[in-house]
């Protein structure tokens, strides 16, 4: 016999258990898996936080992809909760033991003013620029989308920052932040490849932004033309999702290790010296601080800046890269980054080393109490780098008599 | 005997090697003996207590010697020991 629209409805409805949006609202992040099930221009406009895409004519040839348990909870919505319901059925016949529609769909939801998220919709420009990306399943649509809605800052336009900044940028990572307060000089062609020989005496974050620009004109480059200093670096790295450490002091590296530990903010770490280069990824509480692996400085003649000891120009673009690479996966929230590991390179024998590195239970910036007490508003006091190493005020030295600025 | 690797930085001190052969069954006995041989790196290394200083990393087949034993973390033969300054230059 046939059946009637309203047949279906009604043996949808005495098959599947229904709830409201108020019900999935409350539940805990993550204790059910939710599944948009419209179509991609209406998912597009809105939809629920931490809900997946699968239109309703390709449930039964995705859902496994995003919901491999059949025991798990599955809940489905779509506009008003009736497209929901009949693929609701379809799961169950697929052996979903545990499925459920939202009543009144996306406009319910709406309606109760509860929070949605709008993703990124790629222009048809985006999906030919970023095609390859595109291409790859562990970016995809989603992961540019990602990229374009992510901030990272980079602490110097020099020798790391510039392959990083122009890599991230034509990634299409959306906000580029460049803390500098520089000017270009001859001597930093030899490697800064943002900048160029006509720009000589120009700010850098200027010359930054320029060559940023030329290159992907999406990018938002917000310049910070000032020293990164205790004062001021709460403020600067606010809002950032990751931050490349290109700095060349010791003073400036602490500082910021120790707001971005503070603020919770992965901090991509790098450092040269002639034809060598080492690389972490600082992941605040779950891998070790900058602290943790250098509790204080060495003195200036066992660690000069490269406007004293030299660096072969393609150490920081290779470290810088690889920064990038980093970054990149941060963002993405794919892959394994160096956290807990420290990659030295090493030009002349073209040699990676990776050595362990380890929380420091007593880390005065990262450890369980240090955190407990900045939580209690009485944060451990950490000796600042001057008064720790005296040695970086003195004029002795190798690079003793050199400013930080003249450092860089 | 293990290998003991020198950082770019210091190795203007050991006439510049990039390894050297030493011996010792300890970092300790391994660093006596770098040190004996290479004076100009005994205060780049240790302070004057003769403890390793906090700003110069020691490693043993990639881990650590601050969370193994420290200067009296055993060495092997075969074991490779690595000196590590921390590095300034972006």
């Amino acid at each position: 016999m046939p059946k009637s629209y309203a047949d279906l409805l009604r043996e949808a409805r005495a098959q599947i258990k229904e709830v409201t949006p108020q019900e999935v609202d409350a539940l805990p992040e993550g204790s059910a898996t939710l599944v948009d099930v419209r179509e991609a221009s209406e998912w597009e406009q809105g939809h629920l936080p931490g809900a997946s895409h699968v239109s309703k004519s390709y449930i039964e040839q995705q859902i496994e992809g995003i919901a491999p348990d059949r025991d798990a909870p599955v809940i489905l919505y779509c506009a008003g909760g009736v497209r929901s319901l009949f693929a609701a059925q379809t799961l169950a016949e697929m052996g979903y033991t545990n499925v459920a529609s939202m009543s009144g769909g996306f406009q319910a939801w709406k309606g109760a003013g509860l929070r949605f998220e709008t993703p990124v919709t790629l222009s048809q420009e985006q999906k030919l620029r970023y095609s390859r990306h595109l291409l790859i399943p562990e970016v995809g649509a989603a992961g540019q989308a990602k990229l374009l809605g992510s901030k990272a800052l980079l602490i110097g336009a020099g020798g790391l920052g510039s392959p990083a900044a122009l890599y991230l940028a034509a990634a299409g990572v959306g906000t580029i932040g460049i803390v500098d307060f520089d000017v270009v000089d001859i001597s930093n062609l030899q490697r800064q490849i943002l900048h160029t020989t006509d720009r000589v005496g120009e700010r850098k974050t200027d010359s930054a932004k320029r060559t940023i620009n030329a290159l992907n004109p999406d990018t938002n480059v917000v310049a910070h033309e000032e020293m990164l200093v205790a004062e001021n670096v709460n403020r600067i790295i606010k809002g950032y999702d990751v931050i490349l450490d290109g700095t060349d002091t010791f003073e400036t590296r602490y500082i910021l290790n120790d707001a971005a530990v503070a603020a919770g903010i992965p901090v991509i770490h790098a450092s040269v010296f002639r034809f060598e280069g080492q690389l972490t990824t600082f992941i605040p509480y779950e891998g070790p601080c900058y602290r943790c692996l250098y509790p204080t400085p060495p003195p200036p003649e066992l660690a000069p800046g490269c406007s004293v000891a030299g660096v072969l120009g393609v150490v920081p673009g290779i470290l810088g890269l690889l920064q990038a690479n980093e970054a990149l996966k941060v963002l993405l929230g794919i892959g394994e980054t160096l956290a807990g590991r420290l990659l030295l390179f090493d030009a002349l024998e073209t040699e990676f080393t990776e050595l362990k590195l380890r929380r420091d239970p007593n880390c005065p910036v990262c450890s369980t109490e240090a955190l407990a007490a900045r939580a209690a508003g009485r944060p451990i006091p950490v000796a600042n780098v001057g008064e720790d190493a005296p040695f970086l005020l003195t004029t002795t030295g190798a690079a003793g008599n050199v400013s930080p600025e003249a450092r860089a | 005997m293990s290998t003991v690797f020198i950082p770019g930085v210091l190795r203007s001190n050991v006439g510049g090697a990039k390894s050297l052969e030493l011996d010792g069954d300890s970092i300790r006995g391994v660093v006596e003996a770098l040190v004996a041989k290479h004076p100009a790196l005994g205060s780049q290394l240790l302070t004057a207590d003769g403890d390793l200083n906090r700003f110069v990393n020691v490693y043993v087949n990639g881990q650590d010697v601050r969370y193994l034993a420290g200067l009296d973390t055993p060495v092997a033969p075969a074991d490779e020991v690595r000196l590590l300054p921390a590095m300034a230059g972006g």
